[in-house]
């Protein structure tokens, strides 16, 4: 604050140091009162919901109608907590079944920014449509800029059930 | 640097000019203290606007979903119930400071040649406060706003002339729904805010213009607004602030039950500010209705309105302004007694806080029996949202939330879902593959769907709606009652939670006469899933009227 500056453009009888505590104390309070605003704002913005994610298994498909060796995507019914609402969506994964009965299932978007890959035969690869990243049969990064391998989600071999899980934290 | 930013700024903007321009208006020597209220006015709108904001970020402006977003910002998010309580109490003390600032003004005889229009324009924007307040209320979507809209439309289609176009433009014809809330809610966050601003801004200009009124022969040299008035202004505005703050803390602000329509022991009542027309309005009986509703109101605002016309004399000391003193306590004498009429007169009402500590499970699904959670098991396994996806949105098939009003009944649901093309020709329908208990529970399930409630009866949870399944097809209505459906072979279920705990359940499936000696239940072998989702089933019971 330049008071003096001021002080000269303005005919006033206060005494300078009594100007001087009302400008201190208009810029305190203001500040303050922005801050008591400001910090719940923040955090009301940025911090997550307290909704529980417990980690939901879903029955979702029968592991004897899955080929063993070629990935095969499936779809399947789960429920997901979104805002306020309780929402039944359709959600897919690409199953690969092992030969030793070892199932992995992928998240059915690319690692770069997101985009639902394929499966491409010929080329026995992932390919990605958007920015040409490819992915092996067991999700390693080949070509492109994806930055990490496929997620995976979690699983569970039930008899012949596959139950799928949430997605494993990636390495 | 930092000056030849500014300096910069000033050349190419002017804005430190203005800005000087506006901190440094000559004010009488005589203002002071009592002026600070008009400030506060500016400050409390700055701040409703700001939390308003930010309760639009997380809020779902449809019935239904409204309500459950609402609950969600209350119970979900950090910092939630604060926003809310900084913005549900803003409002009321928005309007006891406006109404404050209007009463100085009244006393002071600010109005008075040349300042007319200011006061005009004051007394409009004291209306669009009362707007922001009656359309706000219904936002919630709870009991409390659903009843005191439907009330607020009514009044306004009994004003002469003009009534059913009102109700019309209300959206209230009919039944207060999505029409009205759609209107209310553009009201509220689209057309009124930037309404208030352009009119406090010709409010402004209007005071910059004349000038701050000063003291009956207040000669001494003028003052600048910046800092000494300026000061007393951020005085009073901290000091609002504060108490604010206080009340959006300690005070919750409370979320009734979803909306319901056919709630008939509800009572419904309007906002503390509007008690006072309320209880007017029980003066007048029959067709003088209007009068008290309408009528009255009316020439109020209008006698408002005119103040600076009717009062022409010159400006005369505080002191001497015996007149406007008694004007003024005779209103507040009038309103004080209405209000408190009111207050006294009002049931005290059961309505729970939906969003109190311990009520956070009181969802809108809990009004659900076993059989109608039954009915939202095969709901969800059969796909349904799939073709009917909720009341307002296009879907191939018929909104589910009309069967009522279409007069559909359990004897046309079940044939129906059997053959859907034989009972509706050129339907596309699949037929449903459910036993006939099955049917039946899924036709209950619809036929308790309304537009108000669809959205928080079809969010219950999975663990819930599979519990109820299991409770079913156990056919444990058998010997239990859960909200009065079922038998009374053995103790009822509702509230069940508040006395036996999960190891207890699952223990008492396993071998019921281990915990109740002599009981006649026989015991059941559940899955470890059915066996966690009927116990978090029955552990969320409440009991009835709690």
């Amino acid at each position: 604050m330049d008071d003096q500056h001021q002080s000269h453009e303005v005919a006033d009888d206060l005494s300078p140091t009594r100007r001087s505590f009302y400008i201190k104390f208009i810029y305190g309070i203001m500040t303050a009162i922005g801050a008591a605003l400001a910090a719940p704002a923040a955090i009301y913005l940025l911090f997550p919901p307290r909704i529980p994610k417990e980690g939901q298994w879903v029955d979702a498909a029968d592991l004897g109608n899955l080929p063993t060796g070629t990935p095969e995507e499936i779809s399947y019914q789960r429920t997901r907590v979104d805002g306020w609402k309780v929402t039944s969506e359709k959600a897919t994964a690409w199953i690969v079944k092992k030969p030793d009965n070892q199932v992995i299932a992928f998240a059915p978007q690319c690692t770069h920014l997101g985009c639902a890959y394929h499966w491409d035969d010929p080329s026995h690869t992932f390919i990605c449509p958007c920015h040409t990243s490819s992915f092996s049969i067991d999700g390693k990064v080949l070509a492109g800029p994806a930055p990490r391998p496929l997620d995976r989600y979690e699983v569970k071999v039930d008899g012949s059930r596959l139950q799928i899980g949430p997605l494993e934290p990636h390495a | 640097m930092h000056n030849k930013i500014i300096e910069w700024l000033e050349h190419r903007t002017g804005i430190q000019s203005a800005i000087k321009n506006f901190l440094y208006e000559d004010i009488p020597a005589s203002s002071g203290w009592h002026q600070v209220i008009g400030s506060m006015a500016v400050f409390f709108f700055i701040i409703q606007v700001f939390t308003g904001g930010l309760l639009a970020f997380n809020y779902a402006p449809t019935p239904g979903d409204a309500y459950n977003s609402v609950k969600y910002i209350m119970t979900e998010l950090t910092g939630g119930s604060l926003i809310r309580g900084l913005h549900h109490w803003g409002a009321s003390m928005m309007l006891i400071i406006v109404v404050l600032h209007m009463l100085q003004v009244f006393l002071y005889g600010a109005y008075k040649k040349p300042r007319e229009a200011t006061w005009m324009m004051g007394v409009v924007l004291l209306l669009v406060t009362l707007a922001f307040g009656l359309t706000g209320y219904l936002l919630p979507w709870d009991n409390r706003a659903y009843w005191g809209t439907v009330v607020t439309t009514q009044i306004a289609g009994q004003a002469p002339i003009a009534g059913q176009y009102l109700t019309r433009l209300l959206g209230g014809e009919g039944s207060v729904g999505n029409v009205t809330f759609s209107r209310f809610y553009a009201l509220h966050t689209v057309l009124l805010p930037p309404l208030t601003m352009i009119l406090i801004g010709i409010h402004i200009y209007l005071v910059r213009k004349h000038g701050v009124t000063p003291a009956v022969g207040d000669v001494a040299p003028r003052r600048k607004f910046f800092p000494e008035q300026v000061f007393k202004d951020t005085v009073g505005v901290s000091i609002g602030f504060l108490i604010l703050f206080m009340m959006a803390v300690f005070a919750r602000v409370p979320l009734g039950r979803l909306a319901d329509p056919t709630d008939t022991n509800f009572i419904p009542r309007p906002e503390w500010y509007f008690l006072f027309l309320f209880q007017t309005l029980k003066f007048f009986k029959g067709p003088l209705e209007a009068v008290g509703s309408v009528v009255l109101p009316g020439v109020a605002v209008l006698t408002l309105f005119l103040i600076p016309f009717i009062d022409r004399a010159p400006l005369v000391r505080l002191g001497k302004r015996t007149f406007a003193f008694a004007f003024a306590a005779l209103g507040l004498i009038a309103w004080t007694g209405l209000t408190t009429a009111a207050i006294v007169t009002t049931p005290k009402t059961v309505e729970a806080d939906e969003t109190a500590p311990g009520a956070e499970n009181l969802q809108a699904w809990q009004q659900l029996t076993p059989e109608e959670l039954q009915g939202l098991a095969y709901f969800r396994k059969q796909n349904c949202k799939a073709c009917h996806p909720g009341a307002g949105q296009r879907g191939i098939g018929p909104d589910l939330t009309q069967m009522i009003p279409a007069h559909r009944n359990a004897a046309w649901m079940i044939p129906h879902f059997k053959s859907p093309a034989q009972v509706v020709p050129g339907s596309s329908m699949p037929p449903v593959q459910l036993d006939d208990a099955g049917l039946n529970a899924l036709s209950a399930l619809v036929l308790k769907l309304t537009p108000q409630n669809e959205a928080g009866l079809l969010s219950a949870p999975d663990y819930v709606v599979q519990g109820a399944l299991i409770y079913q097809t156990s056919h444990c209505d058998a010997c239990h009652q859960i909200m009065g459906a079922g038998k009374k072979v053995g103790p009822p279920l509702d509230g069940v939670g508040q006395h036996r705990d999960r190891a207890w359940l699952e223990k008492h499936f396993q071998d019921p006469k281990s915990t109740s000696p002599g009981s006649i239940m026989p015991p059941y072998k559940f899955t470890p899933p059915e066996m966690d989702a009927i116990c978090k089933y029955l552990l969320q019971l409440v009991k009835a009227g709690g």
